[in-house]
């Protein structure tokens, strides 16, 4: 199945500079995110800071039991993630194609979950707003802290639909065979891309479940 | 729309009207001539090299001069050393020009789209004008009721913005008598050009006059008691200490100590703070049961029930004095 | 110097003539294409917010503002400031020259990754139609600052579809930079090791840098501030306990970086055209090569420099004070390098040349002018004023504006493979450069004298310098629009360039002009420095 003809794009001298590019351009690619991310949690570290009571009240309202449980969900599509670049290393078709549906599978999971728990805070009436109602004496800051909340699990589940676009754009040429020992750059490019949004959600996850909740 | 009052003739810089003016001029004189002698040097260099060096045959090859360590050092090390003096020297009189001296004689201004409201400890208020004594140095306490303005008086050469949400103060000793642009520097929507006024320094004399000759107005602090009343305060914040609130009295200027083991200073800043958003920082020892007071009280109310507040300070120390 | 010119130069396939198709344009992988396309659109772009300039002169005419209402005028600067620094100055140089020529100057076929490249053109070209779109349908007020809370709850314009315009432009920027960062690294030249590079690489490089680590600080700044605008989703709303000033830190650690974006390219530009124009290795050429990358660094720890009467922290004002005097020390040291090098040189006034040396005398006066804003007590009095605006001109027109030009007449004959009329250029870089000292040098004294910027009306004793500047303002304007002409004049009729015109060192001018669509016939290898001007003719082929 191993294509005969060269996959090295006309621009390179060789297939090695190829994969050097390739994976240069993906690190480089993930810096920038660091730093999208980063103006965020650089936001939220300001905030804290001076109004941890109301943080602390506002990360009690989230659901930690569905946010653990989305935080096994994308560990799990990581690790489906790297054995998919595993089977993609062997060239073994069958494997990239099962490894890359269970990785959207689970990543559809968690945006479902992610859903669930968005559908939650309109019914508790915890969106920032006018319609917004929370109980204690701190609810007037609490809304900085749901700002945060929908805008950092907003933008990390919007990378999120783009990795699963990815991924079901890999799915469809691994299936054609595209990917062999001797290439399969795209699928470990990906790959990286998965992890970094993975890795966003470790951050997060503590961040606005755990941190706030005993600040 | 401007004062004609206020319109002069042409001049380079606008008159030195307060301690800090010279000052300023001065160093910015320096910064002058550092740069006219930099690029004068520069200038110089350049025009002398393509006259002598201009390009005389098609063929020419001048010899290649890779670079000189010695050179290199000396042309960062020198403008390094002179780029720290006047950072020092830009530092130390900026220091000087924020801090205010502690027996300012206070006004409190609140910015909003588009005007300045200024009141007077004496309960004077002023529109987009502010009347002051010579001589004497004067704090502003700053607010704006919506967006970020800025208070820029050029012959004072002071400026600051102002915050919606925060207190910011500025200060100034004005040395001449006369009529001085104020004008709001930062952008603030449609009307900010005209978002102007003046500041009229008058002879101390003179401004005992004006401020017995206006309307006679309650004090900033006699307001702030009314309102301290009306609003019901008074209920839980008892000079004796036996309501469900802290006294206030001699509160204003020490520390507080919070229910989170934090200290704050009690200035403006927790004063307002305490009355829109109570459980912010709450005072040890007591329950959080005050009500918010957003939506139910002005900034020129808080400006004026902070007054009240200050004034109960000196009150406990006129009392203590026997 | 290869200066005959046969008739089949002309029928040569090169990238131009390969093939005429729109299809072929609007969907090249070709770098320089792309490079064309980006010259088109940023041009288009530019006379877009030239002409907004030209409305607010004529508006400062009279003391009194009665060419434009207040709400007007303040859409024009507003969109001014937007249009110039993000549709025009941030990809000018990189995006039209780094585009042409990094793949080129390194010996390479393309860059890394070609069809990011024409990916990073159309997002540009659709930030561009949203923000246009924001503007022809009512126009946006805010400044191109964006201050909170005025642009996230007051504003009663079109911020939104403005802020999503940049936003989405600022990928194109991230995606150029991605593109030039990984291309320097993996793709030179055999031979050419990082100290052989040509400083206008070096330049691109750091520049690149500032794009990858700068642009999604701002991205995710105006992306809150739309939520909170669109969704209430707000953390710059003192009412809900947030603090404006938060915004300004977030908006300024990316807007200062970028006023570096739009000078090191140009400062890149200059090492090349003072090289080649004084015949000799650029004086110093590390210092000039770590320079660059010392700006970058340097430039991110700067920002509360626009902040010191924002309320900002006293001793915060101070830390930014002294950062920003070091910022400035790099950016000297190069003034100085470029200088050393005519020392001895052989040095031709070309059209280039005369485009550098303005460069040299306004950036001069520009960068100096920075020390003034840097130095505490003195910024008190002059921040938001005038002298901020004159300031700034100063490096973005008289330096970055310069170097742009220079830049797109030095390798004219090599990316369009004709030569211009001299005698023109050289008319119109003296006319351009009298018309910007008209227009800015009075600017510095309206700031002194208080006059504040984004003012619509203005206390009369100010209209005097007002008029001066709205005066050299209009000679300006002829200096930019005489190129249009004698360089569309030059593809029509000009004479044929050879392969190196100016007898320059440099990978680019080993190729024939326009060079074909591979770059190179035979893959070049550097055996030697870069501007190795003193070494025999023939290893310069």
């Amino acid at each position: 199945m191993a294509e005969l003809h060269s996959q090295v794009a006309h621009q390179f001298e060789n297939a090695e500079q190829q994969r050097e590019a390739s994976t240069l351009g993906i690190w480089a690619f993930l810096v920038t995110e660091i730093m999208f991310f980063g103006g965020l949690f650089a936001g939220f570290l300001v905030y804290i800071i001076g109004h941890a009571q109301a943080f602390a009240e506002g990360s009690k309202h989230l659901d930690l039991t569905l946010g653990t449980l989305n935080t096994v969900v994308l560990l799990g599509s990581s690790l489906t993630m790297a054995l998919a670049v595993r089977s993609a290393q062997q060239g073994n078709r069958n494997g990239q194609a099962l490894f890359l549906i269970l990785t959207i599978s689970l990543g559809l999971v968690f945006l479902g979950v992610k859903g669930v728990e968005y559908a939650h805070k309109f019914e508790q009436h915890l969106v920032p707003g006018a319609q917004f109602r929370m109980e204690g004496p701190h609810a007037q800051s609490a809304q900085l802290f749901f700002s945060f909340y929908f805008a950092m699990t907003g933008v990390h589940a919007l990378h999120m639909v783009v990795g699963i676009g990815l991924l079901s754009w890999l799915l469809v040429n691994a299936w054609r065979g595209k990917y062999t020992e001797e290439y399969f750059t795209p699928v470990e490019v990906s790959g990286l891309y998965w992890h970094f949004v993975d890795v966003v959600w470790i951050f997060l996850f503590p961040t606005l479940y755990l941190v706030a909740r005993h600040a | 729309m401007w004062p004609t009052s206020l319109q002069s003739v042409f001049r380079w810089f606008p008159e030195q009207a307060s301690t800090v003016a010279g000052q300023v001029d001065a160093l910015f004189l320096f910064l002058v001539a550092v740069t006219v002698v930099f690029s004068g040097l520069i200038f110089f260099l350049v025009f002398v090299f393509v006259v002598k060096f201009r390009r005389k045959a098609e063929d020419e090859r001048p010899q290649a001069i890779h670079g000189s360590l010695p050179l290199e050092l000396l042309w960062t090390i020198i403008p390094l050393g002179i780029t720290m003096v006047i950072f020092v020297w830009g530092a130390h009189l900026y220091f000087a020009m924020t801090v205010p001296p502690a027996a300012a004689m206070e006004v409190y201004v609140v910015g909003k789209q588009w005007m300045w409201r200024l009141q007077h400890p004496g309960g004077q208020r002023e529109i987009n004008e502010l009347h002051v004594p010579m001589n004497r140095p004067v704090k502003l306490t700053m607010t704006s009721e919506d967006v970020i303005h800025s208070f820029f008086v050029p012959a004072f050469r002071v400026k600051r913005d102002v915050v919606p949400g925060k207190y910011t103060s500025i200060w100034f000793q004005a040395t001449k008598p006369g009529e001085y642009y104020l004008f709001c520097s930062q952008y603030c929507g449609t009307s900010h050009a005209v978002m102007g006024g003046r500041i009229v320094v008058m002879e101390p004399a003179d401004y005992e006059r004006w401020l017995a000759g206006g309307v006679a107005a309650e004090s900033l602090a006699a307001a702030g008691e009314r309102l301290f009343t009306r609003l019901g305060c008074s209920t839980c914040h008892r000079a004796d200490g036996t309501g469900r609130g802290p006294s206030l009295v001699g509160k204003f200027g020490k520390t507080q100590r919070l229910t989170t083991g934090d200290s704050v200073p009690v200035d403006e800043t927790y004063v307002r703070e305490s009355i829109l958003n109570p459980q912010a920082k709450l005072a040890t020892g007591y329950a959080p049961i005050m009500p918010t007071f957003k939506g139910l009280v002005t900034e020129d109310g808080l400006l004026q029930l902070i007054a009240y507040i200050k004034s109960l300070k000196m009150e406990e120390k006129a009392q203590a004095t026997p | 110097m290869n200066t005959g010119i046969a008739a089949e130069e002309a029928v040569r396939p090169n990238y131009l003539n390969v093939n005429y198709s729109i299809r072929s344009w609007l969907l090249t992988t070709d770098h320089k294409r792309i490079a064309l396309l980006y010259l088109v659109s940023i041009s288009v772009f530019f006379a877009i917010g030239g002409a907004l300039a030209g409305m607010i002169r004529i508006n400062l005419l009279t003391p009194y503002g009665t060419f434009v209402q207040a709400e007007t005028y303040n859409k024009l600067f507003t969109m001014h400031g937007i249009t110039m620094i993000f549709f025009f100055l941030i990809p000018s140089i990189p995006a039209v020259l780094g585009n042409f020529l990094v793949p080129m100057m390194i010996g390479a076929r393309d860059l890394a990754f070609p069809r990011i490249n024409l990916l990073s053109w159309y997002v540009y070209i659709l930030g561009g139609t949203f923000t246009l779109v924001a503007a022809v349908s009512g126009g946006v007020d805010t400044g191109w600052t964006f201050y909170t809370p005025y642009s996230s709850t007051y504003a009663n314009t079109n911020v939104i579809m403005t802020a999503l315009g940049v936003f989405i432009t600022g990928f194109s920027s991230i995606l150029t930079g991605l593109n030039f960062v990984v291309t320097i690294h993996t793709m030179r030249a055999p031979g050419l090791t990082w100290s052989r590079l040509p400083l206008f690489i070096w330049a691109h490089y750091a520049t690149s840098l500032i794009f990858l680590l700068g642009t999604p600080v701002i991205a995710i700044t105006i992306l809150l501030v739309a939520l909170e605008r669109g969704l209430g989703i707000g953390i710059f709303n003192p009412a809900l306990g947030g603090d404006p000033l938060l915004f300004q830190h977030l908006f300024w650690f990316y807007s200062h970086p970028a006023v570096y974006i739009m000078i090191l390219p140009s400062m890149g530009v200059m090492s090349e055209l003072i090289a080649c124009f004084s015949r000799k290795r650029i004086f110093g050429y590390e210092f000039v090569a770590f320079s660059s990358l010392a700006i970058a660094i340097l430039g991110f720890l700067v920002w509360g420099h626009h902040m010191f009467v924002s309320s900002q922290s006293m001793y915060a004002g101070m830390v930014f004070s002294l950062l920003s005097f070091l910022v400035a020390i790099p950016s000297a040291i190069k003034v100085f390098n470029w200088t050393a090098t005519m020392y001895k040189g052989s040095i031709a006034l070309k059209t280039p040349m005369l485009y550098a040396i303005g460069f040299i005398g306004l950036f001069t006066i520009g960068g100096l002018t920075g020390i003034f804003l840097a130095t505490l007590a003195v910024d008190v009095h002059v921040h938001d004023t005038y002298f901020v605006v004159a300031h700034f001109h100063y490096i973005m027109v008289g330096g970055a504006i310069m170097g742009y030009l220079g830049g797109i007449h030095f390798w004219w004959p090599k990316i369009t493979g004709r030569l211009f009329s001299e005698a023109w250029g050289r008319i119109a870089a003296i006319t351009l450069f009298l018309g910007f000292n008209l227009t800015f040098f009075p600017q510095f004294i309206l700031g002194v004298m208080g006059m504040p910027r984004r003012y619509h009306v203005y206390p009369p004793e100010f209209q005097f310098l007002n008029v001066m500047s709205t005066a050299g303002s209009s000679i300006l304007a002829i200096g930019y629009v005489l190129p249009i002409f004698y360089l569309t004049w030059s593809l029509l009729k000009g004479a044929r360039a050879g392969v190196n015109p100016w007898g320059a060192t440099g990978l680019e001018w080993q190729t024939p002009s326009p060079p074909p669509t591979d770059n190179f016939e035979t893959p070049p290898h550097v055996p030697e420095e870069a501007y190795a001007y003193s070494l025999p003719e023939a290893s310069r082929g």
